[in-house]
């Protein structure tokens, strides 16, 4: 192909064309994973407004700041934000699209146009979530248990479940997408045995979404039915089961939390490595129990319904599986606790999000094993207990992962180094905060205090109150970054191609790529994160 | 007519693109499998409590015409097979042919539903305010015919779309940009076709025949 | 891919046999076969649907990955209908701890 004379040759994806239209109508991943990092982080800070209103008002007892039906609209908003529109796509959608193609070595997703698609479709979900707040929100719980929300609930269910039923096909896309482009495009050389293992985790990621999403389709658009149509499908008046709808809910509900892990695990996975300059200790054992977690995550569903009127016997086999459940994960931080051992370790910012989240990973597991065991589930279900459980796993594990890739990725995204002491500073008051919001919900929860209520007895005030403080503290930790991230991006100091001196493909092409990703085909010819065959060969990579 | 042309990005041989759309759309089906599933465990969950009333139910549907639309979906299936071997062959008018008869199959199965439906609306089951069946619980029954109307509509929207994407794919037959892929997309567009058939192979016996023989005493 | 698939008799065999099937699933229902007239029902419909899958959808001939997807869907929807009516069946088990049902 030959350059006219004096045409300008784009240098990379961000400057290769200025048009809105050329963000708007792209198929390239590297641009739709920006795309969804700026409509995610929007989610984001909702989601934790209504998380800043309901800790203000859990300061004190009395419910004094807003009324009961408000506060119910406050915590499923909260919920539903959180998931559906940020915890669910988070990095699949931004690091999975912007980092799957270049770790493969490929020039693109296997279905361009549909990726971009997926992004209008989840965005097309997000507005009708945004109408039905703006209208005055829902108050059902993110769970949205039936009958209440099928025939009794006053508020604008049909909007919120719309908007969910809507974002869910467009993970199911974006699960499609990434199933077919890690068996079909892989770069000669590139094995199964080769892939980095954030990659095996993104794809043990999509088997989850591709599966598990139908079935919150249909238990909300039942529910959508039931609604416009007053039929009764879950009213016990008319011979209806509500716990029909808990299973079809959970069923999707629960493979979904691991949709919002497990690329964490596998973001932890490249941080670990890099930071500690090994291999990964058992790569086999990680990869594989990124499928077992998939696998694994579908049976076990009924462990949130222990106390629904579900049967002792079907509650007996749930609780069984689910402690099977937890094996993979604790082979996953031995790895990479052993990853560890006698590496070069360094500090910067992405490993303090690392070393974090191994911690509060761990705190949040081991306490779902308490609430996989029946007997105690009947104590602490619906209390502060299973509040802070997986918050340990979704904000100190997820959270903080995602801070994490975005600061490893960031100057390979933008070619911009963020300020490291910031980066540093902010982890470790993210860190701080997280402790205090969350510790003292385990404490409360174990003591009785119930979630979902907004006026309490005084004996849980303290408990409160240091979460709250807790809470404004991580809030600081969150806007931080918002604020040296979009700094960077005028006056950071450029990025080389490598700038973490780590393995991988995405970091043999500049930063930031240009938009057909590799100027050849790469081909891969040794095993993936070679750190000491490097450093045994001088260090050239 | 089926001269080679370069694959779209970013794909590196023709053969290459073909395999990822085929899987792609494996895929899909996958998730389509879980999702009619899960509208089906609901029905078979009501079955199983109120098997009773359910017969009754299931005893006023129309099984006349559910087995001659079960034969039409069958027959669309058989010429959409030879739709896909003909756009293999590089046939031009065999491919628009099976696929128009594919689709006036496929909106003769609309036709028939769409007489069932009005036929059961007519005969006060669409479970509305004006539900009446006696002999069974009315609540129970009530649940059969959300259950039938549930399933039966969301299959017709799936053969309504089917369709669509017949309808598109025999344009661009006639004006022969279906070369460029090889009639790949016919493939694709059959696989969705049979799905769409499977799912009505499980819901006719579930709906219609389950139930039929009345019971003894 | 170079082939051109399935011979005509080949499909022409498959929907006689489907057809045939139809018909059989059809006339039984009308017999008196007691809790075997479902399961009857339920194996002419797995076996309608085998032939679909393997004829009309390719899949005899198609490379082994497209048979795990082709039959994950199905797995995963056993596990969705298995555990679910592992509650639904078993509640009256307990029925004076739960109350029972309708």
């Amino acid at each position: 192909m030959t350059i006219p004379l004096g045409a300008r040759v784009p240098e990379n994806y961000l400057t290769a064309d200025y048009r809105l239209r050329s963000w708007l109508f792209t198929t390239d991943h590297k641009r739709i994973g920006i795309l969804y990092l700026i409509s995610l982080t929007f989610y984001f800070f909702v989601g934790g407004f209504f998380a800043l209103l309901m800790r203000l008002e859990l300061v004190t007892p009395a419910g004094d700041l807003v009324q009961p039906e408000t506060y119910n609209r406050l915590f499923t908003m909260h919920g539903v934000i959180m998931l559906f529109f940020f915890l669910v796509p988070s990095i699949p959608a931004v690091f999975g699209n912007f980092f799957l193609p270049l770790m493969i070595g490929a020039r693109d997703v296997a279905f361009p146009r549909l990726n971009l698609a997926s992004w209008y479709i989840f965005n097309l979900g997000g507005l009708l979530a945004l109408a039905s707040i703006i209208l005055g929100g829902v108050d059902t719980g993110w769970t949205f248990y039936t009958p209440y929300s099928s025939v009794y609930s006053n508020s604008y269910v049909l909007l919120a479940a719309g908007g969910i039923f809507i974002m869910g096909f467009s993970s199911i896309i974006t699960g499609l997408n990434f199933i077919v482009t890690t068996h079909k495009l892989r770069a000669p050389g590139l094995t199964w045995g080769r892939l980095p293992l954030f990659v095996w985790s993104l794809y043990a990621t999509a088997l989850i979404q591709v599966l598990a999403t139908p079935s919150i389709t249909i238990a909300l658009g039942l529910i959508g039915v039931d609604r416009l149509l007053k039929v009764g499908i879950f009213d016990p008046a008319l011979g209806g089961d509500p716990v029909l709808f808990q299973h079809l809910f959970w069923f999707y509900s629960h493979p979904a939390v691991y949709v919002m892990i497990l690329p964490g695990m596998g973001v932890e996975s490249e941080l670990i490595t890099t930071f500690s300059r090994q291999r990964p200790y058992g790569y086999a054992f990680i990869a594989g129990s990124s499928l077992a977690i998939a696998v694994l995550s579908f049976l076990v569903w009924g462990h949130h319904m222990f106390v629904a009127g579900q049967s002792v016997f079907a509650s007996l086999i749930f609780s069984l599986l689910s402690f099977l459940v937890a094996i993979p994960s604790g082979v996953k931080v031995f790895s990479w606790t052993a990853t560890l051992y006698k590496g070069a370790v360094s500090y910067a910012t992405p490993m303090l999000y690392a070393l974090g989240f191994i911690g509060l990973f761990t705190i949040g597991g081991l306490t779902g094993l308490f609430l996989a065991t029946l007997a105690v589930d009947v104590h602490v279900t619906d209390t502060y207990f299973v509040i802070a459980h997986f918050h340990y796993i979704m904000v100190g594990g997820m959270v903080m992962a995602y801070l994490g890739a975005m600061h490893y990725w960031w100057p390979k995204m933008t070619g911009k180094r963020y300020p490291e002491a910031w980066g540093r500073l902010s982890a470790l008051i993210v860190f701080v905060g997280f402790n205090l919001t969350f510790f003292p919900q385990f404490l409360m929860g174990y003591l009785g205090m119930p979630r979902r209520y907004h006026a309490y007895p005084p004996e849980f005030q303290i408990y409160h109150v240091l979460s709250s403080a807790g809470a404004s503290i991580l809030g600081v930790g969150y806007l931080l970054p918002l604020v040296y991230f979009l700094w960077s991006l005028r006056y950071g100091a450029p990025a080389g191609a490598d700038p973490w001196d780590a393995t991988g493909l995405e970091w043999r092409t500049p930063s930031p790529p240009p938009t057909h990703n590799f100027g050849e085909t790469p081909v891969v010819t040794e095993a993936p994160y070679a750190y000491r065959l490097r450093e045994d060969e001088g260090g050239s990579p | 007519m089926n001269a080679s042309f370069p694959p779209t990005e970013p794909y590196a041989t023709l053969e290459e693109q073909r395999d990822s759309a085929t899987l792609g759309m494996w895929v899909f089906l996958s998730a389509e499998v879980v999702f009619f599933g899960a509208l089906l465990l609901s029905f078979v969950s009501y079955r199983i409590s109120y098997p009773r009333d359910f017969d009754v139910a299931s005893r006023q549907t129309k099984v006349a015409l559910g087995t001659l639309n079960t034969g039409v979906l069958l027959t669309s299936s058989l010429f959409m097979a030879l739709a896909v071997r003909a756009a293999r062959k590089g046939e031009r008018r065999g491919t628009i042919g099976w696929i128009l008869g594919t689709m006036s199959l496929g909106f003769g199965f609309l036709a028939i539903k769409a007489a069932e439906y009005v036929l059961e609306i007519q005969d006060q089951l669409f479970p509305g305010p004006h539900f009446y069946l006696p002999g069974a619980d009315p609540g129970h029954a009530r649940l059969f015919f959300l259950c039938y109307f549930i399933l039966t509509s969301v299959h017709a929207l799936h053969v309504t779309i089917g369709l669509g994407l017949l309808g598109v794919l025999a344009v661009r037959a006639a004006w022969g940009s279906l070369c460029r892929e090889k009639g790949h997309q016919v493939e694709i567009a059959g696989l969705y076709w049979h799905f769409v058939d499977l799912v009505w192979i499980f819901l006719f016996p579930l709906l219609y025949l389950l139930g039929r023989h009345p019971p003894h005493g | 891919m170079g082939d051109d698939g399935p011979r005509v008799r080949t499909y022409l065999l498959v929907y006689v046999l489907l057809l045939g099937l139809l018909g059989a699933t059809t006339g039984l229902a009308f017999l008196d076969l007691g809790g075997a007239g479902a399961a009857a029902a339920l194996l002419i419909a797995a076996m309608k649907a085998l032939l679909v899958l393997l004829f009309f959808m390719h899949l005899r001939g198609s490379p082994r990955l497209v048979w795990l997807f082709a039959g994950v869907g199905f797995y995963w929807l056993a596990i969705l209908v298995s555990l679910s009516l592992s509650d639904l069946l078993t509640r009256p088990w307990f029925s004076s701890v739960l109350g029972s049902r309708p």
